[in-house]
């Protein structure tokens, strides 16, 4: 996909005009906001699991390669495949080369971001070979022909019209004038597609929220069960995995399924979590054949030792986003590539580049609301910080905003002249606000005074008010 | 391509941690926490009486949306399957597990079983468990020839017997268990209520790609102090 996270600007803009988008948006407070907040009331070790969630991550990541090794033995121990990728083309060239060695047309896949970072989709389809997702959200962008809009909900930016009006266009086998202005409608409609694909397919692809070195198993957590039929009814089951997602034991794991759903949906528990351990075995009834697991670093070991190093231990939960409130504003598109709201304004530089997205660390407020509720405890505001500080030290900002920053810390140091220029400002803009002490427009603030007035000053600085109630005795007002 | 691209991954991380490969003791530090597995914070809840427990994973199961009956003992499980079909307007008639714990379910008269994997016409499927889990309502399921995991996804019905023998309170114990038994299976399932989606307007709606109903027969059998189950 390509990036168009530096059009965020642009992009922001046309969001926020969309009356249909912000309505969709609008769901989000009863959909995810409340649902966690219930479920986190109802658990009182919450927080403690966040700070054992925090610890067990870092001690993944400062013993990475051991863990990836064991978990790499065991899988071929049961009989498995681990294919190790630098970056994403080579995650795709095994992918395609798996489904050329099992002759694959048709390939259903669970929702998988990994999936949607390296791009698979089109790749595929242009090798001749047809995806099909399988997550309804994931199933209606791919109908659509978009990138998803939410890490979890991919197609939360879709009203259920726009979901109706692209199954009569795609679904041609069913009557014309079917009903399908219920979302129960649109639901049975998919699944009974979505039935015939699963079938037919010749292999299944699915991602992994977690992996085990204990064991060599899979995890994937999901509320719907395309995942389970994906790996279950063809041959091959590939699992995507980007290399942070190990843990070393089942017990590990709990932690993190203790946070996940919780943090994400607000459930106790999402509807069914897998593990996936080794092809079937000789004497099972059903299952897949082969087990490959696609192991994929695409930039994760350089952020180990640098500042971004936390952000691997995200769990792609999107409480972040659900919690932001510029997210909540603009929706996922404007991020212009595959994770938006504050976990992708940090992963995404850290993955193509702060030259490719320079706009997303500053499509913050810093308002702090992610890191308060990120289950994994990351520090999304202090790195939010740091790729502003290496934006600025590129120079990327325009050249007026630097000269600016640069007259600010010059007049700044000089006390006597900051007092003198901040009164005269003052009393100018007082001047200029008049009676109603408003000021309908500021050259230099233009567009902020498009949408709004700004507030003149009384016409004092807080220096000189203090100094005139010191003088007259009196306490400051 | 594979073996220097995981040369290639392996030294990368170690350059970015900015050390070599780990020492000897240190990895062996690290297979012991790995072949030692030890819970980490296990929530209250998910410990208790045994009969609490019970109850607990009844109340955590209806409030993932499955539904429970409650019967004394596998002689009943037929009669209360049936009924159910029944009171949903469903035919007589299932896909059950191969597994002997479930070899009562032919007794009754009117319901008709089949038993091996399942096909898409199928409409409801019997299968045993692992576990119940006490902490969330959860249900543990194993793969092997004598439970195909197709039982659990693709019958638009499914019906899971559990015996509260089987309860236990957090999902460490179902590890603890799995371990005793030696090799893990290819497919563990932890079920929690019906296939669901909010994908459409995040309306909730039950019955995705997965069951839409998910029907818990729990068996009474701790008062009597048996212990039996799948595997
Ligand atoms: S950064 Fe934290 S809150 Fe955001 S998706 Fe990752 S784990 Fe969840």
């Amino acid at each position: 996909m390509n990036a168009t996270s530096l059009q965020f600007k642009e992009n922001a803009h046309r969001a926020i005009e969309d009356e249909k988008l912000k309505k969709a948006l609008g769901t989000m407070k009863v959909g995810f906001r409340e649902k966690r907040a219930a479920a986190v009331a109802k658990l009182p070790e919450f927080e403690e699991l966040r700070d054992a969630g925090r610890d067990l991550k870092n001690h993944v990541l400062e013993n990475l390669d051991h863990y990836l090794t064991v978990f790499e033995a065991r899988v071929k121990e049961q009989g498995g495949h681990v294919h190790w990728c630098r970056d994403a083309e080579e995650a795709r060239q095994t992918v395609l080369k798996i489904c050329r060695d099992k002759g694959a047309r048709t390939v259903t896949k669970g929702k998988s971001m990994i999936a949607e970072e390296i791009a698979l989709n089109h790749f595929l389809e242009e090798k001749g070979i047809a995806p099909i997702e399988t997550d309804l959200g994931e199933y209606i962008i791919q109908l659509r022909h978009e990138p998803p809009s939410h890490i979890i909900a991919p197609a939360i930016h879709v009203s259920k019209e726009a979901v109706a009006d692209i199954f009569r266009e795609t679904h041609k086998q069913y009557a014309a004038d079917r009903p399908l202005s219920e979302p129960r409608q649109l639901l049975d409609e998919a699944r009974d597609v979505l039935r015939g694909q699963f079938i037919e397919a010749d292999v299944g692809i699915t991602g992994a929220n977690m992996l085990i070195a204990e064991t060599g198993s899979t995890v994937i957590v999901t509320n719907e069960g395309n995942g389970d039929l994906t790996q279950l009814l063809p041959k091959t089951h590939v699992v995507l995995a980007s290399i942070e997602k190990v843990v070393p034991t089942l017990d590990d794991a709990c932690t993190i399924l203790r946070l996940l759903a919780r943090s994400a949906t607000g459930q106790e528990m999402s509807s069914y979590t897998t593990f996936s351990t080794g092809p079937r075995r000789a004497d099972d009834r059903d299952g897949p054949e082969e087990f490959h697991v696609v192991l994929i670093d695409n930039g994760r070991s350089g952020m180990l030792g640098t500042e971004f190093q936390e952000m691997l231990r995200c769990i792609r939960c999107a409480a972040c986003m659900n919690h932001c409130p510029v997210y909540g504003a603009v929706g996922g598109h404007a991020y212009g590539w595959v994770y938006p709201g504050p976990m992708g304004s940090v992963l995404t530089p850290a993955l193509i580049g702060i030259e490719n997205s320079a706009p997303l660390p500053n499509a913050s407020t810093l308002c702090g609301k992610c890191e308060e509720v990120c289950p994994m405890r990351i520090p999304l505001p202090r790195m939010l910080r740091h790729w502003r500080e290496k934006e600025f030290e590129r120079h990327l900002p325009p050249a007026r905003v630097r000269q600016a920053f640069r007259f600010y810390a010059w007049i700044a140091t000089r006390p006597k002249l900051w007092r003198w220029y901040t009164a005269a400002a003052a009393r100018t803009l007082s001047i200029w606000g008049g009676k109603r002490g408003r000021i309908k427009s500021l050259p230099m603030a233009k567009p902020w005074t498009d949408a709004r007035d700004m507030p003149a000053p009384e016409g004092e600085t807080f220096m000189q008010r203090y100094k005139r109630q010191q003088k007259a005795g009196g306490k400051a007002a | 391509m594979s073996s220097d691209a995981r040369t290639h991954v392996l030294t990368r991380i170690r350059r970015s941690l900015n050390r070599g490969e780990l020492p000897d003791e240190a990895r062996a530090e690290l297979d012991r926490r790995i072949n030692e597995p030890k819970p980490g914070v296990v929530p209250a809840r998910a410990t208790g009486e045994h009969a609490a427990l019970v109850e607990r994973f009844v109340e955590m199961a209806e409030f993932a949306a499955a539904t429970v009956t409650r019967v004394p003992g596998m002689e009943a499980v037929p009669t209360a399957v049936a009924d159910w079909l029944k009171g949903h307007n469903l035919a007589p008639k299932v896909v059950a597990a191969p597994d002997a714990t479930l070899d009562g379910l032919e007794g009754h008269g009117t319901l008709e079983v089949t038993r091996g994997v399942a096909h898409p016409a199928d409409q409801a499927a019997v299968t045993p468990c692992f576990a119940g889990v006490a902490e969330t309502g959860t249900l543990v399921l194993l793969s092997g020839p004598e439970h195909p995991t197709s039982l659990n996804f693709l019958p638009d019905n499914h019906i899971i017997v559990v015996r509260a023998s089987q309860v236990v309170g957090g999902y460490e114990e179902a590890w603890a268990k799995l371990r005793a038994q030696g090799a893990v299976p290819r497919t563990v399932n932890m079920v929690t209520g019906p296939s669901r989606t909010g994908d459409i307007e995040q309306t909730l709606q039950l019955g995705a790609h997965g069951p839409r109903r998910l029907h818990i027969v729990l068996i009474d059998d701790h008062r009597r102090g048996t212990d039996s189950g799948e595997g």
